[in-house]
């Protein structure tokens, strides 16, 4: 029952935070400079120009009056045409967030690989030159920023070593049999593993960049909750039992240790999906980040609504998932 | 893990098996040629919509699509579609003879029909042509044979240049209106060189030669453009042989690697560096105009920023362009610029001041040579003060006529046609000029209907005189455009800054 009311607190919270993005996302992004009227002037364009072009795209209208004609529209899934592509909104955004999606999932789990990595072997041989050879890795993966990781890893495995793909999704000339857009997934369930291969050489680079981060912080924390779960009784129990330091870390300390990583991993997720943006420009990876920073430089403004909402209703959802599966996971809660 | 001998050497082993896979391909026959392209492509209609009046992108679209005049890389016109073209003797009518033979890339035949439904669908103010108010000057578009006429509604001396310019595409009218907007954007198709095989938006396209091509069928039978925004990943696109061909990287890196495993060209576009001036406070005052001018050495930011890449200019018209005058001359001359200072009682112990606005990033080394510009002007006793703004806002307090005194911007015009550079910029009642002198105003107003060729382009050179001498808008250089290419491929490059995959051979 607890759950079921949480979740329901929580949708509710959801569509007023969606409600509240929209509304900031409409006003703000028409009171920065930059009229997508005036960047598609041409030398010689009259005020009678001026004034067609706004009428055309509905720009002529008061604020007021076009924010409810993208309201109405939103609600009935219709958000509107981008003014740089002319394809409808929904349509362009949707076709991009599997390739987001895909390669924050990716980022995501080599996060959890090389920061669990990393706080197991740190808490193996805690206090000795292995740990501070870590937390020293730690540091610095911390230190800088994702798109300087990406740029170093073009220099590295694009250049110097070019084993993986610089730029793009998948290989121009390669003819994708795929009916969805999440390539990576559909690769696999086809059994397709020469195109698998492919996209995974497109987006290690770029995941492996968001990644890195995202592994340090993972590792400091489940390193520190580890170390501390190392001096409670039950563990101490199970030593005196005669398992191998290994076996006491993984068996019996990982799993409660595990519980605040798992929310540190939830919000990370939507910071991650959120340095994607830069990530993708960087290495041409067509997905809604690299969608949105051509949106912005062209003052496309229904697009830009468009790919502000859905960022802010993954933002969302992601947190709701995360809260549930902590409710689950943590008996103190599932119980209450 | 213990190292010894036989595992290092197959961890060598396998290092150097890893690396052979990406081997860069420059170094070998190029099957399919590969482009790393600087920009996205929007939209495929280059006739309508914003992306239609994005220079950056005009290259692509005219590798797909024919304009109605060919322009050469040197920017001459040349036949293309339309062989011959003019004015009956009262230039009342244009007429134009379109070629024959020609086929749209899905075998259907191109005729008059097609340019006469295009030329007539771009004058209609409810298709969102942006250069509606151009085309608009033609109407009652008619065939007769293979030739298409219209009445002149208002006489415009560079209506032929914009068939060679922005929107000056032609689309298959009868493909146009059976797939619709929407099917056309799937499925593009035109006359040109190349026919689109897939495209990817933010990713790719991949283009097919057309075999039936009027000109000729290009050299690479397959071309990839990948779409490369950032100058880092293009560098390391060509530099790993991913990609054959790339342009805009910093001068720096271009001769870095041109003279090794790559090769380059590096040739003077349309693309100008300019200062506006606004007639708004101190900038009022002639004297403090002519020593900001005087001021500025341009050929030593060229040489030391821009590391030699550019062409020092005292007009809007580079040499390419027809109004183009090389007696017009704006020297450096530090003590003139003091002189004319302390004529208006400034100099160096008592700074005149004013605010000059920059782009940062937005061309290469934009806000360095403001800095540098501000740097040399503090010496005569100008003290300005840098505002760095994105080029949106720049486009829009220029359209409101609400640039700063000073601001840095760049212009393009890729057609070299007096109009389209002074006169769009310097012209006060347009939206882009913010110099609203009535002199100025009567001595271009004129030459906008000048039906007599030589005394049109005669009056423009005295208008850029004129402004030259009274330092009404402080022009710096011409770009150089950097192309890098694999040694397997030989680049002509196009004045217009177009990168043009059919203009590319194999060496």
């Amino acid at each position: 029952m607890a759950i079921l009311r949480l979740l329901a607190i929580r949708l509710f919270t959801t569509l007023v935070t969606l409600s509240g993005v929209a509304v900031i996302v409409f006003f703000v992004i028409r009171v920065v400079p930059g009229n997508p009227i005036a960047m598609m002037l041409p030398p010689g364009a009259t005020d009678e120009d001026i004034a067609r072009l706004s009428a055309l795209y509905g720009l002529d209208q008061p604020l007021v009056t076009q924010f409810g004609i993208w309201v109405a529209g939103v609600v009935q899934g219709d958000f509107g045409t981008s003014i740089t592509t002319r394809q409808p909104v929904l349509d362009l955004v949707l076709g991009r967030l599997p390739a987001t999606l895909e390669l924050s999932i990716m980022a995501l789990v080599m996060a959890v690989i090389l920061g669990g990595a990393a706080a197991l072997t740190g808490t193996r041989f805690r206090g000795g030159r292995t740990e501070g050879a870590i937390d020293v890795a730690n540091g610095m993966a911390l230190s800088v920023p994702d798109f300087l990781w990406g740029l170093v890893l073009i220099l590295l495995f694009g250049v110097l070593l070019p084993l993986f793909h610089i730029s793009g999704r998948v290989t121009p000339s390669l003819e994708l049999p795929f009916t969805t857009d999440f390539y990576l997934f559909e690769s696999l369930i086809r059994l397709r593993f020469d195109l698998w291969a492919d996209i995974v050489s497109h987006m290690f680079m770029p995941a492996l960049a968001l990644a890195i981060p995202l592994a340090a912080i993972i590792g400091q924390l489940l390193k520190q909750s580890l170390k501390e779960t190392m001096n409670l009784d039950y563990v101490t129990l199970a030593r005196t039992k005669g398992y191998g330091e290994t076996r006491v870390i993984l068996r019996e300390a990982l799993r409660n240790a595990a519980l605040p990583t798992l929310t540190l991993v939830g919000v990370q997720f939507t910071f991650l999906i959120g340095g994607t943006v830069i990530i993708e420009r960087l290495f041409s990876y067509e997905g809604l980040g690299n969608m949105a920073i051509d949106a912005v430089i062209n003052r496309d403004l229904p697009l830009i609504q468009g790919i502000v909402l859905l960022f802010a209703l993954i933002f969302t959802v992601v947190n709701l998932i995360v809260d549930l599966l902590y409710a689950v996971l943590n008996p103190r809660l599932r119980h209450a | 893990m213990n190292i010894n001998r036989r595992s290092l050497l197959k961890l060598s082993a396998a290092t150097m098996a890893a690396g052979t896979i990406g081997l860069p391909s420059f170094a070998q026959q190029i099957d399919e040629l590969v482009i790393a392209y600087n920009v996205n492509l929007p939209s495929w209609d280059p006739t309508v919509g914003p992306s239609a009046v994005n220079p950056t992108i005009q290259g692509l679209y005219q590798s797909v699509f024919d304009q109605y005049i060919l322009q050469q890389p040197d920017l001459s016109p040349a036949p293309g579609l339309l062989t011959e073209w003019g004015w009956n003797e009262d230039k009342t009518q244009v007429w134009m003879t379109v070629r024959d033979g020609v086929t749209w890339h899905d075998g259907s035949p191109f005729t008059a029909e097609d340019v006469a439904w295009n030329l007539a669908r771009v004058a209609n103010p409810e298709t969102g042509s942006p250069i509606q108010f151009v085309w608009g000057t033609l109407t009652n578009h008619r065939v007769e044979g293979n030739k298409v006429i219209a009445d002149v509604a208002q006489f415009d001396p560079t209506i032929f240049k914009w068939m060679y310019f922005l929107t000056g595409y032609v689309l298959p009218k009868a493909y146009y209106e059976k797939v619709g907007a929407e099917g056309f954007e799937a499925a593009p198709i035109g006359t040109g060189p190349y026919m689109v095989e897939k495209f990817e938006r933010n990713a790719f396209v991949r283009l097919k030669a057309n075999a039936n091509y009027w000109g000729g069928k290009p050299d690479f039978d397959t071309v990839t453009i990948k779409f490369v925004p950032d100058a880092a990943a293009r560098v390391a696109e060509v530099e790993s042989g991913n990609s054959h061909v790339t342009l805009e990287m910093p001068y720096e890196e271009y001769d870095r690697l041109k003279g090794g495993p790559l090769a380059g060209v590096a040739a003077p576009i349309s693309d100008i560096g300019m200062i506006f001036l606004n007639d708004i406070e101190v900038m009022t005052d002639p004297n403090i105009r002519k020593a900001a001018a005087h001021a500025i050495d341009k050929q030593a930011i060229i040489d030391r920023l821009l590391s030699g890449y550019g062409v020092k200019i005292d007009t809007l018209q580079t040499p390419e362009y027809d109004a183009y005058d090389a007696s017009i001359a704006v020297p450096y001359d530090e003590a003139k610029a003091i002189e004319l200072l302390a004529a208006s009682g400034f100099g160096p112990d008592n700074p005149v001041k004013f605010k000059i606005q920059t782009t940062k990033g937005f061309k290469p080394k934009d806000y360095e040579m403001v800095q540098a510009i501000v740097g040399l002007w503090r010496k005569v006793g100008i003290e300005a003060e840098i505002e760095v703004y994105e080029i949106a806002k720049h486009y829009e307090l220029r359209a409101a006529d609400q640039l700063a005194p000073a601001a840095f911007y760049n212009w393009g015009n890729s057609v070299g046609d007096p109009t389209t550079s002074t006169g769009f910029a310097m012209f006060g009642p347009s939206p882009h000029s913010v110099w609203d002198g009535e002199d100025l105003i009567g001595m271009i107003g004129p030459l906008w209907g000048e039906a007599d060729e030589a005394k049109r382009i005669d009056g423009w050179k005295a208008v850029d005189k004129y402004i030259a001498e009274n330092a009404l808008v402080i022009p710096l250089l011409q770009y150089v455009q950097p192309i890098l290419h694999a040694p397997g491929v030989v680049v002509t490059p196009h004045a217009s800054g177009s990168l043009l995959p059919h203009l590319m051979k194999r060496a």
